[in-house]
């Protein structure tokens, strides 16, 4: 059936910025149904606010709208752009919400506007618990029974009908407080009546308890034919009680029959077709290991997390083939892309194993509570290809990039074995590396299935692993074993560390032995047809079919997986940089890890490695490509991590060069170099002893900046004012123990400043100077970034110029570079410079029109800035205000602190762009997902240093007609500058206290400053994470109230008396 | 221990000897079907092929008492990458390589099944002998004649009856997957299982409703006998075939088949139903395929066609109450999308009846 021609413009809506649980594979997925849009002849309108994404790149759609995705926003596209149609189902649950909230406001009705892909009846029916129920009823498709109760009597009643175990949920309590599993009736008794105490509304929701089924996903497709077929089942190693999100995924299932296979593949297809949703659609089972017994867990009528990891597993587009189902398009006659003759109307058969680990956060928030549950807290993932389990799990391990090299983590030597099973048994994080320890003691396959619920087949595979690891500290690494252990996916860090060896060393006995992996094609048909995809994965097999050309070529290394501090801008920057030597001429080779970004996307690069970004895994390709060099700078932390080895390794490393990079991340070299130049940064020394640091910030003077010297990016870094909070950081961390150095810095407060240039090393561009509102102390990527800046004097502005370019000629950077100031008492300090692409490319590429990463990538390769028309200096400024305002996902990670400081904790962002700092600051703060409320109440609870500036937020907020709470030190201060102010209790006490008026939402903001780093479960704790469980931003900084308070000031009219009743003034 | 698969190509495969370890000669392919190994290895249309699983890892869920397509499974030979020893599922009995072990099946893990996936995607399916453990490689592989008689081999040897309370049906044993005796019985057929050979004046003499003509190995040609059958009884009583049966109604109808390439076997071909103009997913084991061209002098029309190539995967009479389907509707294993073919033989079956009720 041919596409539609009844439309001609369609609007299309992205996710937004980046959160648990909707990150980068909505760029992917958005960025390819663009394109298919626009290859089908369709006008495209993407309404996105996430900058940091390649879909908001102006070659994507043809308009592009950086603005909230909010109704009134949208609805303002929709009037300006009239639209035919509107194309929700790529941009998450999102874009989900809001063409529901769209149809809601009429705003479809006024201007008509269809809804392509997934009809909001579907939408609904998936999303509205009880209509769900209603239709899998209607369906014949179990759904895991429950009833609401209000007694403990109806409890015990439905207890008799279905039998135990059963869950517990209280309804409306959040993140499931008070809720909890009943093995009897003891159990139920208890945790219901506990249960309908805790409930606001005095209701429990009793569910039978599948925790522990096998969860198996399948990923449908179907056209308005009604032909469906399915790309890819995935059965997840957790069982069911771990979001999918945060599980161990392998695909295809592994330990399914085909009946059991065809049982759930009937299943989802009777679902697609009921909802008659035309495109992707998501299904999630939960299948007894003991019977053909399953239920339906989820659906989701759109592509998603698992579809864009269910597209890089295959080889099959699912968002591109949607996006042209959405338009009329059937599956019988879209080309299947990459056999290039086959048809989209089929099923991919794999050839490999797919792996996917969930990449989580809890290496910057020690804190953080890591239980894993129903509520996802990974904020990135990885997937691995092996012609084994084995390979492709072991590969998924070390392409994680965190504190394991490998499958041990030593940590978990100095447990208990009961501790160990206690941590198996109520999983986190390290779940699966506490089951390789207890396997190395010797624990049976049988027992860690009673304690896991993980399926025998897996923890088979896991053991023998591990036995082969203990096999091999008895044996000689001779070629036969050598030739073992790599195909079963050992690393050569891996059999460095069992064999007491370095990785150099087991690098060149397999050069001795010759043994090295061959490079297979993904080609969605396990090798049926012919196909010419350029994608590949590596293996220890015979045949190499990975066909190297006589081009010259460059490597481009990824960032990996999406984690805290390194999010999607890397991936961006990487794709731009692949395309710019793609424009140059050069085969352009990309490695990356991470199956959620475009950069992964096969049609992107002319050849895509889909590998672990380790030392190891890129030789292999560069010892078979024979590149000209590798590209490091635009891959993140992770790639340029590899530059040292690669160099070592006599690889050419593009760009600039590793005795600069070194220069820029080694503290002493990098104080010589700014001293040489003459450009004044903060001073500090680094201590070894306890008594020393003390001495040190004595001399230096209070507040001073503590962190590790050899951790880069602001992990555990802190600001302290005074001799204990000092002492109580060197006790916390164990740097001093561990004899680390540890650097101590004068904290300037001041107005911090970031600038990114390219510079070939003669001529150094400066697209743009930004500037933060928050004062220096809160991480750069946490706090809201302002271009063009704001406060910065024209001499002040020179001067970070002049340092700019001068630090970049020293360093004779080629491509980009990143330098963070703070203007303190006008004078200009070096804070930290970045030799590589920095987290704010593409947000300045996007507001200056300035291709940085291209132009970098060119700078890389030898073109020189000044023949492309440039010379050094800072490019005109923008009229326009653009601001960027951090994301945060603290609702998703309980028991983290909110508190902003020089560790990073946002994970995304978004841009507000508009005439003035104000309206840009409001469309910014409101496509963060800040309500900006005109009126309202605030509580205030600040440290005494802040309570003279609190005292003016105060006053202001009051003169706009807020009331304001404080609590009791605060509430005096306030009281005695003659505010005022409402004061209340402790947390704890009966009337009304600082926690009561947050969960009863009197109030609209939390103004909370830090009163000291010693308790971190203190007062303030709770209060700001009372804050966000109830949805109420909680300022920590008092920048960031002062600019909303200006948004709000310059938005709103406040009622001014001419003539003040004497009598009324208290 | 090791052992070598030979292609007749003179490419050699050194991998680990699994199943029975005497030699074994066979016509190699390939499936791409991801699960069903079991119902693979049990179904007679392999009868002296070896199977090649393009899926790495085979035996996953171990050796069930289920899922079986027939008693004795025929297939010459099972080569895959990796068996798995240690299989794990709730109905599991055996491991994969005891139960060829027992069936005197040989069997090779650990090679590259995708490089030689693509050798016979590349030169067509061809011989090949898994050789014995102690056979030496450097002698020439004294090949044995291409066997004919496979419909022979694995057909029943004496009719029985599958009672049941609906339309009577023989079914026509070329070498019958039991899925599709599954899906009659579901839809309460008396089915009479007979064997290839049956003439169409006994079949008629167990007065059938209908005639279902099954799966089977090899070279329809080979079975010439069938072919007079069907002609004999065709516009008797409504006639459904599948796959080797299928090829047997276009021979008896005038059309001719070919050999292909490769052939097509696996879980995820996708057959448009020209009557429906849909695509459907089915499940293929099929190296011979009826000519399109051929169907032109006939009374036969093309129903069904694989999307990807074209190859003719159904026909039609157009006079006559007679349909057939080159691919499985009766799945076992793969996609049960087009399981709707055995009510349309049910359909038929009634439609027919009522028809000669009113005729008498």
């Amino acid at each position: 059936m041919p596409k539609r021609q009844d439309i001609e413009k369609i609007l299309v809506i992205g996710s937004g910025p980046i959160i648990i649980g909707q990150a980068a594979e909505f760029d992917y997925s958005g960025t390819q149904a663009c394109q298919a849009l626009k290859e089908e002849g369709y006008q495209v309108v993407l309404a996105n606010s996430n900058p940091a994404t390649i879909m908001t790149d102006h070659t994507i759609a043809d308009t592009v709208y950086m603005e909230p995705l909010t109704v009134d926003f949208l609805a303002k596209i929709i009037r300006k752009e009239r639209p035919d149609a509107i194309l929700p189902t790529l941009g998450g649950q999102t874009g989900l919400n809001l063409a529901i909230a769209l149809q809601d406001s009429g705003v479809l009705e006024q201007y008509p506007t269809e809804m392509l892909g997934t009809s909001l009846d579907a939408i609904q029916l998936a999303e509205d618990r009880e209509k769900f129920r209603q239709l899998m009823h209607h369906l014949n498709e179990p759904v895991p029974e429950s009833e609401i109760v209000t007694s403990i009597d109806e409890a015990l009643d439905f207890a008799d009908q279905i039998g135990y175990p059963l869950i517990v949920r209280p309804a409306y309590t959040l993140g499931g407080t008070g809720g909890g599993m009943c093995f009897n009736e003891t159990d139920l008794k208890e945790i219901t009546r506990n249960g309908l105490n805790l409930s606001p509304v005095g209701q429990c929701l009793i569910e039978r308890n599948i925790a522990g089924f096998k969860e198996i996903e399948y990923e449908v497709m179907r056209d308005h034919k009604d032909q469906a077929i399915v790309v890819c089942n995935m059965e997840n190693i957790d069982p069911v009680g771990i979001h999918t999100g945060d599980s161990i995924v392998v695909a295809p299932s592994q330990t399914l029959s085909d009946r059991e296979y065809q049982l759930l593949r009937n299943a989802s297809l009777k679902i697609i077709r009921a909802l008659k949703i035309e495109g992707g659609c998501n299904v999630q089972l939960a299948l007894d290991p003991n019977s053909f017994d399953y239920y339906i867990i989820e659906v989701n009528p759109r592509v998603s997390r698992s579809s864009a990891l269910a597209s890089k597993a295959t080889g099959y587009p699912i968002a591109k083939i949607a996006a042209k189902i959405a338009v009329g398009l059937t599956l019988d006659e879209i080309k299947n892309p990459i056999t290039k003759t086959t048809y989209a109307a089929f099923e991919p058969a794999l050839d490999y194993v797919v792996t996917k680990f969930p990449r989580f956060p809890f290496d910057k928030f020690t804190a953080g509570n890591r239980t894993l549950g129903t509520q996802m807290k990974a904020t990135g993932e990885v997937m691995a290809i092996g012609r084994n389990f084995e390979e492709a799990f072991l590969k998924g391990i070390r392409s994680l990039d965190f504190n394991a090299d490998d499958f041990y983590l030593s940590e978990l030597t100095s447990l208990s074995d009961q501790e160990l099973e206690d941590r198996v048994a109520q999983p986190d994080d390290q779940r699966i590396f506490v089951v390789a320890e207890l396997f190395r003691r010797n624990y049976t396959v049988e027992t860690l299935h009673r304690l896991t619920r993980m399926d025998s087949f897996f923890l088979n595979k896991i053991a023998k692993i591990i036995a082969f690891e203990q096999e091999l500290q008895d044996h000689p690494l001779d070629k036969a074993y050598l030739k073992f252990a790599k195909t079963i996916g050992f690393s050569d860090a891996q059999l460095a560390r069992i064999t007491d060896q370095s990785e150099d060393q087991i690098y060149q006995l397999r050069k001795t032995y010759h043994v090295q992996p061959v490079y297979k094609m993904v080609d969605t048909c396990a090798a049926e047809f012919e196909s010419a995809t350029p994608y590949f994965y590596s293996s220890y097999e015979c045949e190499q079919e990975s066909k190297v050309s006589d081009r010259e070529k460059v490597i481009v290394i990824g960032s990996g997986p999406i984690r805290i501090g390194q999010g999607i801008e890397f991936d961006y920057a990487t794709v731009h940089s692949v395309l710019a030597l793609k424009e140059l001429g050069y085969e352009a080779i990309i490695m990356n890890s991470n199956p959620e970004t475009v950069s992964t996307d096969f049609s992107v690069s002319d050849k895509l490695y889909f590998e672990p970004l380790t030392l190891e895994d890129v030789m292999h390709v560069v010892e078979l490509e024979q590149p000209l060099g590798v590209i490091v700078q635009f891959g993140g932390q992770t790639a340029i991590n590899l530059a040292d080895g690669l160099q070592r390794r006599g690889v050419k490393i593009l760009g600039t060069s590793l005795e600069a990079i070194d220069q820029a991340e080694d503290r002493d070299k990098f104080e010589r170099m700014l001293s040489q130049l003459q450009i004044p940064q903060p001073t500090g020394e680094s201590v070894r002893e306890i008594e020393q640091a003390k001495e040190v910030a004595k001399k230096i003077g209070y507040p001073v900046l503590v962190r590790p010297s050899y951790v880069i990016g602001g992990s555990q870094m802190e600001i302290v004012y005074n001799d204990d909070e000092l002492q109580h950081y060197l006790n916390k961390t164990t740097h001093i123990k561990r004899k680390h150095p540890v650097l101590i810095d004068k904290y300037l407060t001041g107005i911090e400043v970031e600038v990114d240039a390219i510079s070939d090393g003669e001529t150094t561009i400066i697209p743009g100077i930004m500037e933060h509102i928050e004062r220096a102390g809160v991480h750069s990527g946490d706090s809201i970034a302002v271009y063009p800046t704001q406060r910065i004097a024209p001499d002040i502005k020179q001067q970070l110029i002049d340092t700019t370019i001068k630090i970049a000629e020293t360093l004779k950077i080629r491509g980009l570079i990143n330098i963070q100031f703070v203007v303190h008492h006008n004078d200009v300090y070096v804070l930290e410079v970045n030799p590589r692409a920095s987290r704010t490319i593409p947000f300045l590429s996007k507001i200056t029109g300035v291709t940085m990463a291209n132009l970098a990538t060119r700078a890389i390769l030898g073109e020189q800035l000044q023949a492309l028309g440039y010379q050094s200096g800072l490019l005109p400024e923008a009229n326009y205000v653009s601001v960027k305002v951090p994301v945060f996902s603290f609702e998703k990670l309980r028991s983290v602190d909110t508190m902003l400081g020089p560790e990073m904790k946002s994970t995304g962002e978004a841009i507000g762009r508009d005439k003035t700092l104000a309206k840009a600051l409001f469309k910014g703060l409101t496509a963060s997902g800040l309500k900006i409320p005109f009126e309202g109440a605030v509580l205030m609870t600040v440290a005494d240093k802040d309570k003279e500036e609190a005292c003016t937020i105060a006053q202001r907020f009051q003169e706009l007609g807020f009331n304001i709470y404080a609590t009791t030190g605060t509430a005096q201060y306030l009281s005695s500058k003659n505010v005022n102010v409402q004061e209340v209790g402790k947390i704890g006490s009966d009337q009304e206290n600082v926690l009561s008026i947050i969960e009863q939402n009197q109030v609209q903001f939390v103004v909370n400053t830090l009163t000291s780093g010693k308790k971190p479960r203190s007062d303030g704790f709770r209060i700001r994470r009372e804050a966000v469980e109830h949805g109420i931003a909680c300022l920590t900084s008092l920048d960031t109230a002062t600019a909303i308070l200006d948004v709000i000031d310059s938005t709103t009219f406040s009622a001014q008396p001419v003539v003040a009743n004497q009598e009324v003034i208290r | 221990m090791k052992r070598d698969l030979i292609l007749e190509d003179g490419t050699v495969f050194t991998g680990e000897a699994l199943g029975d370890l005497n030699e074994k000669q066979g016509e190699i392919v390939f499936n791409t079907g991801m699960t069903g190994y079991q119902e693979i290895l049990s179904d007679p249309s392999y009868c002296g092929q070896m199977v090649t699983m393009t899926y790495p890892l085979i035996g996953n869920y171990g050796i069930n008492r289920d899922d079986f397509e027939s008693i004795n499974p025929s297939i010459h030979g099972l080569i895959v990458k990796e068996m798995c020893d240690q299989p794990s599922n709730f109905r599991h009995e055996m491991r994969l390589d005891t139960y060829l072990a027992s069936k005197g099946i040989p069997a090779i893990s650990g090679i590259d099944t995708r490089q030689l996936t693509k050798k016979i995607r590349q030169h067509g399916t061809m011989r090949a002998v898994l050789t014995g453990v102690k056979s030496a490689q450097t002698e020439a592989v004294n090949w044995s004649p291409i066997i004919k008689d496979q419909v022979k081999r694995v057909s029943t040897k004496n009719p029985y009856v599958v009672p049941g309370r609906g339309y009577r049906v023989v079914l026509v044993d070329f070498g019958m997957k039991h899925g599709i005796l599954r899906d009659l019985t579901k839809r309460n057929c008396h089915v009479t299982v007979v064997p290839y050979w049956y003439s169409a004046q006994d079949i008629m003499a167990l007065k059938p409703d209908g005639l279902m003509l099954t799966n089977g190995p090899g070279d329809p040609k080979h079975v010439p006998e069938a072919i007079n059958m069907i002609k004999a009884i065709l516009g008797r009583v409504p006639i459904f075939g599948i796959c080797l049966g299928h090829q047997l109604l276009a021979l008896a109808c005038g059309a001719n088949t070919e050999k292909m390439k490769f052939g097509h076997r696996g879980a995820n071909h996708p057959v448009k139903d020209l009557q429906l103009n849909r695509a459907f997913l089915t499940s293929q084991n099929h190296g011979y395929a009826v000519k399109a061209d051929s169907l032109n002098d006939t009374d036969l029309m093309l129903t069904h066609v694989a999307i990807n190539d074209e190859t003719v995967e159904g026909i039609s009479h157009r006079y006559y109450s007679a349909f057939s389907v080159q691919y499985h509707p009766e799945s076992s294993p793969g996609p049960e999308d087009t399981s709707y073919l055995f009510d349309q033989f049910i359909t038929e079956i009634k439609a027919n009846k009522q028809e000669n009720k009113g005729a008498i």
